[in-house]
């Protein structure tokens, strides 16, 4: 057995810092599509943000949408073609602060979509600004002073959020930090499609990510921050739906 | 048991794989790579058990693993 | 499929686009054009075709280029300020070369304006909206049954040059009622319009390689090439003008108007004509692009132009730009909701012209 490339990953280097947790949630997703033999009828909607390009990476249909309406995108695409499997792909940015409007009314409508949100605490592609995610007294180019819930509010638990919607089948956090924990991370990912496949509702995986350049630290310290600091304030684990394994 | 190959130029040298083999195997290059980083390299390829954690962790598809073996083998391996 | 009903504006456009093939619909409820989306609500359901109801305009035009990056006919709909909320997707849909259909029932703005209806969209309609150099096809229908039909030219043109298409009525338009014959306008159908989607939409990559739509393009070069391209688009956009005239062919006074101002100025034109006065009408349909030629080939023999508007003069500027200051240009129009009248127009007219 050889583990390498999957199939549905193109072979170009990416454009991601070292250390960007991009890089391993797009090897995971397109794991999970070669394991599920899906790819010919796969639909993706980039965001925008650091994964703008992941049609440049994704060998299967992608499309951009404008930032944050990813979630209305996928609705448009998988309401006409209800057999195709649909996810977006979204950072901090995109949908938890432009696209908070669309991700909630997606759950809502329990839009038969996947959502895999990558969660950074920062806007990375921006320059590491404040997003609606960044922690309680992390330091940003527009917190400067750190961030403080009476000036700027508080992170935004979006899984917990979503996961009080009736349409929300499936709502999971991992983390992108350690091996078992990338592993747990596919097989959520793995969940998720199942739940799109069995039509049982809108399903949304969030993934804790290290930001190495947005935060100010090299690689392998920004990854530790990832347990040590972000799973205080996000905690993993499954919030709606069944952590069981994954149908065969 | 095991080959591991590290490329080279899509190594971006983030050491993430570095942290996680549990033979402290890889190791930083001593010479800057095409790519104008440190990249990785591996100390011992044939001491690699195949467990895989390497493989997980790297975001840039850089490692490639051969003769493995099935993953529960994989992580039987892992000392 | 030929029958005659009593239908308004708002439910021709609907049945219209039904008619022509629209395969999906998502819009949000606004006035005056709540209909349509109720309208659609129950017809697509009949019909087993797609229907949403979005959260917002905002979603409701990205939920159209999903649909379209598909290869699907998808429209959308709203009034004024929810137009403007759809405008950063309406330069997304035209620079990655998508297809769609959007329908603004135009009513008396700025900001939350009210109601009634207007025609002070024709900047954002016809000079962008949106940011970025791009155009749209701009229909305006005058009557229930144009509405009915321009549907049918829509997605032909929204698919013959894959960039979204603008219908442009207004509230009075929207709500009238008028006998609708419901039918094919073939005379209107642009011949050899292909609705196939395998060679260029997202159809799933089932032994191909990975397709994508973007507009994003950082190199500087590649997006200026691409803006060329586009603009060759528009080139071949721009020959498909149409307009309509009225009286025009000896006429020394014109009125231009469009859509509900066009009707009345046809009125105008029969009593000033019955007065012995030589007026006319030029009613452009397309208002992009804009019956530029016709009028300045006109200008030599005209003493004077009146645009009418239901604003406070958009489209006059794109008359200035024909006659090119050969010829005196006035303009008379209403607001906030209010629609001029025949007589109050003639009135106007005279006065304005000297007569």
């Amino acid at each position: 057995m050889t583990y390498t490339r999957p199939e549905s990953l193109k072979p170009a280097a990416t454009h991601y810092c070292a250390g960007c947790g991009h890089g391993v949630a797009h090897r995971l997703i397109c794991e999970v599509i070669d394991e599920l033999g899906i790819r010919g009828r796969t639909l993706a909607v980039a965001p925008v943000g650091c994964a703008v390009f992941a049609y440049d990476y994704f060998d299967f249909d992608v499309t951009e949408a404008a930032h944050g309406r990813a979630p209305a995108v996928a609705t448009g695409m998988k309401r006409c073609n209800p057999s195709s499997v649909v996810f977006t792909y979204q950072g901090d940015g995109d949908l938890a602060a432009i696209g908070a409007g669309e991700i909630v009314n997606a759950a809502n409508r329990g839009e038969l979509i996947s959502v895999f949100f990558i969660n950074n605490a920062t806007y990375g592609m921006t320059g590491g600004q404040m997003a609606p995610t960044t922690l309680v007294g992390q330091k940003t180019p527009t917190s400067p002073l750190g961030r403080l819930p009476a000036r700027e509010g508080w992170p935004m638990k979006v899984v917990e959020m979503l996961s009080q919607l009736d349409g929300t089948a499936y709502a999971e956090r991992c983390a992108l930090d350690t091996p078992a924990h990338i592993r747990a991370a596919r097989a959520a990912i793995r969940r998720s499609f199942d739940c799109q496949l069995a039509g049982r509702g809108f399903s949304i995986v969030e993934l804790l990510s290290a930001c190495p350049v947005g935060w100010g630290t090299s690689p392998v310290e920004a990854v530790r921050l990832v347990a040590s600091q972000m799973t205080a304030t996000f905690p993993l684990g499954v919030f709606k739906g069944s952590a069981s394994p994954p149908t065969a | 048991m095991a080959t591991v190959v590290i490329d080279v130029l899509r190594c971006k040298g983030c050491g993430l794989c570095i942290e996680v083999c549990p033979r402290k195997m890889l190791v930083r290059a001593g010479q800057i790579s095409g790519r104008g980083v440190y990249p990785v390299e591996a100390a011992d390829p044939a001491s690699c058990t195949g467990c895989l954690q390497c493989v997980l962790v790297c975001p840039d598809v850089a490692i490639t693993i051969a003769d493995a073996g099935t993953p529960r083998q994989a992580r039987k391996r892992k000392q | 499929m030929t029958a005659r009903h009593l239908f308004s504006g708002n439910n021709a456009l609907a049945e219209g686009a039904i008619q022509a093939g629209c395969d999906a619909y998502f819009g949000y409820p606004i006035t005056p054009q709540n209909e349509v989306p109720e309208y659609f609500a129950r017809r697509m359901a009949e019909e087993g075709r797609v229907f949403v109801q979005s959260e917002s305009e905002l979603a409701a035009i990205s939920m159209v280029m999903g649909a379209a990056a598909t290869g699907m006919r998808a429209m959308t709909s709203s009034s004024s300020p929810g137009i403007s909320l759809m405008q950063e997707g309406i330069s997304y849909l035209s620079g990655c070369g998508l297809p769609a259909v959007i329908a603004n029932v135009v009513r008396a703005g700025p900001g939350l304006g009210g109601i009634g209806p207007g025609q002070c969209d024709y900047f954002q309609a016809v000079k962008g909206g949106g940011h970025g150099d791009y155009h749209l096809h701009v229909l305006a229908p005058a009557t229930v049954q144009e509405t009915f039909d321009f549907m049918f030219l829509a997605f032909d043109l929204a698919f013959k040059y894959r960039n979204p298409v603008l219908i442009l009525t207004d509230g009075l338009l929207g709500q009238m009622m008028e006998p609708l014959e419901i039918r094919e306008p073939s005379h209107l159908r642009i011949p050899g319009v292909s609705f196939e989607r395998a060679s260029w939409a997202l159809t799933g990559a089932q032994d191909r390689p990975g397709r994508h739509f973007k507009s994003l393009h950082l190199d500087t070069h590649v997006l200026e090439d691409h803006n060329r391209a586009l603009q060759g688009k528009f080139a071949a956009m721009a020959a498909d003008v149409r307009f309509d005239t009225h009286k025009a062919d000896d006429a020394a006074y014109l009125f231009v108007a469009y859509g509900i101002s066009a009707r009345i100025c046809r009125a105008a034109v029969d009593t000033m004509r019955s007065q012995g006065i030589a007026a006319g009408l030029l009613r452009p349909i397309t208002l992009w692009p804009y019956p530029i030629q016709w009028l300045r080939d006109r200008t030599p023999w005209l003493k004077k132009v009146m645009a009418v508007e239901l604003s406070h003069g958009q489209m006059i500027e794109d008359v200035e730009r024909a006659v090119a200051g050969q010829c005196p240009v006035s303009f008379f129009g209403r607001t906030g909701g209010c629609v001029m009248t025949a007589e109050e127009l003639v009135e106007a007219a005279v006065k304005e012209f000297d007569l």
